[in-house]
This record gives structure tokens, sequence and C-alpha cells, in this order.
């Protein structure tokens, strides 16, 4: 069985369908790129997958629960993270803090008493192993992104390319199983886009599933396992790299109709 | 002279409380609340209420106007999972309004316009403190001026701290991390509420009277107004706001010259100081501050394995 998948998946905007009936599967441990011409309805679909929008119809499938009605925090917390196409960072908080909010929910300390409030008025003590916890792993991450050198830095003062790393970061150390990147090259020069590409696939050499959003073809070509195209908010293609490169439909939807 | 600066501290310390509590909500939630006042008023009416009807102690009901207060928070809280920005503050207004029409005109409880009267003395170790023994009304109200410093900055260093600091700079993200943003919304409404009620319960009790008219819409501008001159998400520089905005008020009484300035000129003022501060130091007089929580950590857990 997928790790995750969608059962006719459908989200109106009034008149428009931006995601008409689509199903996908996403299997544990590849990295899937979903593709699409500008408006197909690439986002939309992570959106109502992640729980930031609701889908007018259909299910998605987490490790066989129905999580579609569930808000965007508890899906984050049955393990899925995503980054966004437009960098959504906590700008006025430092990088370390950044990375520390994403283990906010995990760092829940080995006592029985989750009520945190509790906790508050016990004492220093069970927070500051939470701390502990928190500082622990978010290390980790800045080590893994290499950012360490920016830790103490306001996350808008970030040059472009380190603060979608950061974001990625950030979604990491919400511990996902399955992490949906969008558009993660977008506005990096190609020694970034290569470094990237070594990144998603250390990320996919942790055990974490990988999904992206691309308009890199090279980048998508080279490190997906499987690629899904969409166009008008249909599903048209999936497959390997080499059956969506030969795919008719495919090479219409992004030249064009020949006139024969 | 004493005495005036006596009273003056007292002030600046029931807005201390007023507005580290109203930091929570505004700096670091980043919601933008104009009800701060109904929230003081609601812990000064329970507590004059209850004091004058049943004479209980106030060292008793100060907890209750607190959770009074909180309530009301928890109350004005539901709507904001569902308002934005200058729409929330447009609902909290409303909400401050009223709580200000409902205590002017729920006349059986709140004696209507004429305010409560001879709210009994406060029993300090078999001493009745009055409005004239300002010294130990100083101490106290600087005591809990401290411990809501202390409260306060223990939530915001921790983990509840740097959540609600993510709702502030992006909600959607901030859900995105896992991080219940409605749970978290309103506990800053309760807790900042909690405080006022506190503050609130505070000024009944020194000045053994309330009136309706204290807490009307200029008491919660000038809360925020302390806030934003000291700088929004700092809790040091609420106090400094308070510090500020106080001696402001006050000056021309100092100087006995009040009989000549007007009174709008304060409401002038305020509105001055809101202005200048948005164009030429929008972070505030103090300016948020960097807290290194690598540092803190780092440290804590060489504590901790010591």
């Amino acid at each position: 069985m997928p790790l995750l998948y969608t059962e006719n998946l459908r989200r109106e905007f009034g008149g428009v369908i931006a995601v008409s009936d689509v199903s996908i599967e996403i299997h544990k441990g590849s990295i899937t790129g979903l593709i699409g011409p500008n408006g197909a309805g690439k986002t939309t679909l992570f959106n109502t997958i992640t729980g930031l929008d609701y889908p007018t119809n259909g299910y998605v499938f987490f490790k066989g629960e129905d999580i579609t009605p569930l808000p965007a925090y508890k899906i984050t917390r049955s393990g899925i993270a995503r980054t966004f196409q437009n960098i959504r960072l906590f700008k006025e908080l430092t990088v370390f803090e950044n990375i520390m909010i994403g283990r906010h929910f995990r760092a829940n300390h080995p006592f029985i008493i989750k009520n945190r409030l509790i906790n508050f008025i016990l004492g220093r003590i069970l927070v500051k192993r939470e701390e502990r916890d928190i500082y622990e792993n978010s290390i980790k991450w800045l080590n893994f992104f290499k950012l360490g050198e920016y830790r103490d830095e306001y996350a808008k003062n970030l040059p472009y390319g380190k603060q979608r790393e950061l974001e990625i970061a950030r979604a990491l150390a919400t511990e996902p199983e399955v992490i949906f990147l969008d558009e993660p090259a977008a506005g990096m020069n190609p020694r970034e886009t290569a470094e990237l590409m070594t990144t998603i696939k250390r990320i996919r050499d942790l055990g974490i599933t990988v999904v992206l959003i691309e308009h890199d073809m090279k980048l998508v070509m080279n490190i997906c396992d499987r690629i899904i195209v969409l166009n008008y908010g249909r599903k048209i293609a999936e497959g390997t790299p080499e059956e969506v490169r030969n795919n008719r439909e495919v090479i219409e939807a992004y030249l064009g109709k020949s006139d024969e | 002279m004493t005495d005036f600066l006596m009273v003056l501290f007292i002030y600046i310390g029931i807005y201390s409380i007023a507005s580290l509590g109203l930091n929570l909500i505004v700096g670091y939630t980043g919601l933008l609340s104009l009800c701060q006042a109904a929230f003081v008023a609601i812990g000064a009416y329970t507590t004059a209420i209850i004091m004058t009807s049943t004479g209980l102690s106030f060292w008793w009901v100060l907890p209750v106007a607190g959770i009074t207060a909180s309530l009301s928070g928890l109350l004005i809280g539901i709507p904001t999972l569902r308002l934005k920005g200058d729409y929330l503050a447009i609902a909290t207004l409303g909400f401050g309004e009223i709580v200000k029409n409902l205590i002017i005109n729920w006349d059986s409880v709140t004696k209507g316009p004429m305010g409560i009267n001879g709210i009994p003395a406060v029993n300090l170790f078999g001493i009745k403190l009055t409005i004239l023994d300002k010294l130990p009304w100083m101490l106290i109200i600087w005591g809990f001026v401290f411990i809501t410093y202390y409260l306060v900055r223990r939530i915001v260093r921790s983990r509840i701290g740097r959540a609600l600091e993510a709702i502030r700079e992006d909600e959607i993200a901030a859900s995105s991390m896992g991080i219940n943003t409605a749970k978290y919304k309103i506990g800053a409404f309760i807790t900042g509420s909690f405080f006022a009620g506190i503050a609130g319960g505070l000024y009944a009790a020194y000045t053994q009277a309330v009136a309706p008219n204290t807490f009307d819409f200029m008491m919660s501008v000038m809360i925020l107004c302390m806030i934003v001159l000291g700088g929004l998400g700092r809790n040091i520089a609420a106090v400094a706001g308070a510090v500020i905005i106080v001696l402001a008020e006050f000056t021309p009484r100092l100087l006995g010259i009040s009989n000549i300035i007007p009174p709008q000129l304060n409401q002038i003022l305020f509105g001055l100081i809101l202005v200048m501060m948005m164009i030429y130091r929008p972070q505030g007089l103090i300016g948020r501050k960097k807290i290194n929580y690598a540092a803190i950590v780092k440290k804590e857990i060489l504590n901790l394995e010591k």
C-alpha cells in the first residue's frame, strides 16, 4: 500500500476547478515529482493534502488513515511537512529559532504530565528538558544544512538560497515521514540547484519520502523516481521520467498541439 | 512631593502590569487588541463588588478578579480565530465599549455611572491599608509588577513564547509547523487579560473606589501607547513605556499647571506619540531584543548535567 494516496481529490473555487478528481499515490522512500504548466493546480493539490485548504470532494489517506478533515497542524503532527512556493519563514526570528519552532510539538519530555501549564508551574527542570530536546534536534538540522554560521542571524537577512534551505530545515525539524517541497529550486542559480539536488537525495537517504513541485526539468528528470503531470487540474500522465518525457499529452501540454 | 512621587509610582506599577499583559497579546502574538481597559475594568469591578458585598479578604478576591478578566479574555479570544488585523482591532474596540456600557447601565450590580465607593481597606498582616498608606501600596504593587514580569518572561522564553512569535510572523507557516494556532491565540488573550484583571483589582483596592469613566477607550489607547513607545515584544519596554506615559500624564499636575492646560492635551499627546513613533522609530524606544536561545539552552544543558 502506498504511504500516501488521494482518491478523486477535487477543489473548486467558484466555477474554477483547480484540482479535478486527482488520484495519486506516493510510495515510501521515493522522490516524486509533480509537474505541469503554470496554473495546473499543483500548489492547490499540495494545499489540500497538507490541510491548508479543504478539498470540495475526495479523500487523502496517509498511512492508511483518512486525514482529509484534519487541520494543518494535526496533519503536520501526523508526519507530513511542507515548504512554500513564496518562502514563508518567520522573518523576525533567528535562523535557530526558526528551526526550533519546527521542533515545537515533538518536544514532549518523557514525563507523563502532558499539560504544559502544570509543567510550567512545576518549575524549570521540566522546561529545561524540553528545551534541551529542542536544542539538540535543532543543532542536528542546522548542521545538516551547514547553516551554522548563520545561526543567530535574522531569517530575513539570509541570502535567498539559504532561506530556501532554512525552510526545508525547519520542515524537517518536525520529523516528517513525507516532505512536500513547493518549487524548492525557484530563483536559484545553477550551482545552488545542483547543491539542492544533493540535499534532496540526502533527505531521501534519511528515509524521508519526498514530493516536489518543480519547473526545473533537469532537476526533476534527474532525481525523481516517479513523475506526475497535471494540466488544467487533471492528471494527464504518470510514470518514470523516461515514460513521462515521451508522453504525447505531456509534450502537448508544454509545447502545444501540432497542426497536423 | 515624595507623596506625589509615590502615587506616581503606584500608577506606573498598575499600568505596567496591564501593559505587560497587553504586550503578550499585541507584541508577541501580533493580535491588535484595543480592549485592555475593559479587562482592567472587569478586574476592578469584580474586586469592588465582591469586597463591598461579602467583605471577603482582598487577597482572596484578587485571583478571582484575574480569573474573571481572563474568562472575558476567552470570550473575546474566540472571535480572533476568524478575524485578523484591523478587523480584530474593531471587534476588540466594540468589546471594550460593550463592557463600559454594561457597567454604566447595570445599576443593580455596578451602581451605574456613580461607581462603587467605600471599598473596604485592604488588610495586610492586621494593618489596614488605605489610600493614604502610599509606601506600603507602592511596595505591594511593585511586588506584583516583578511577579508579572517574571511570569511573562518565563512564558516568552519557553517554546510557548516561540510559538506565539511564530504566529505573529506567519500564521500559516506556524500551523504547518504543527502549532495549534487557535489554542495559542486564545491562550495569549486569556493570559494577557488575566494580568489586566490583576491590575484592575489592585487599582480598585488602592483607590477604594471605582467609576466607569476611568476605564474608557483612552485607557486602552494609553496602554497600547506604552507598549508601542517602549517597543513591541519586549517586556522591559512595556514597563519603560508605562513610566513615560504616566509621567507625561501627571507632569502638568506635578508642575502645578494642570489648571492652565486642558485635559484634552493628553489625548493629543498620545496621538502624536503614536504617529511619531510609527514614522521615526517603529521598533520602539528600546526595540525588540534578539533572544539568543542557543546560548541560553547551552548554559542550561550544562547546568542540568552538573
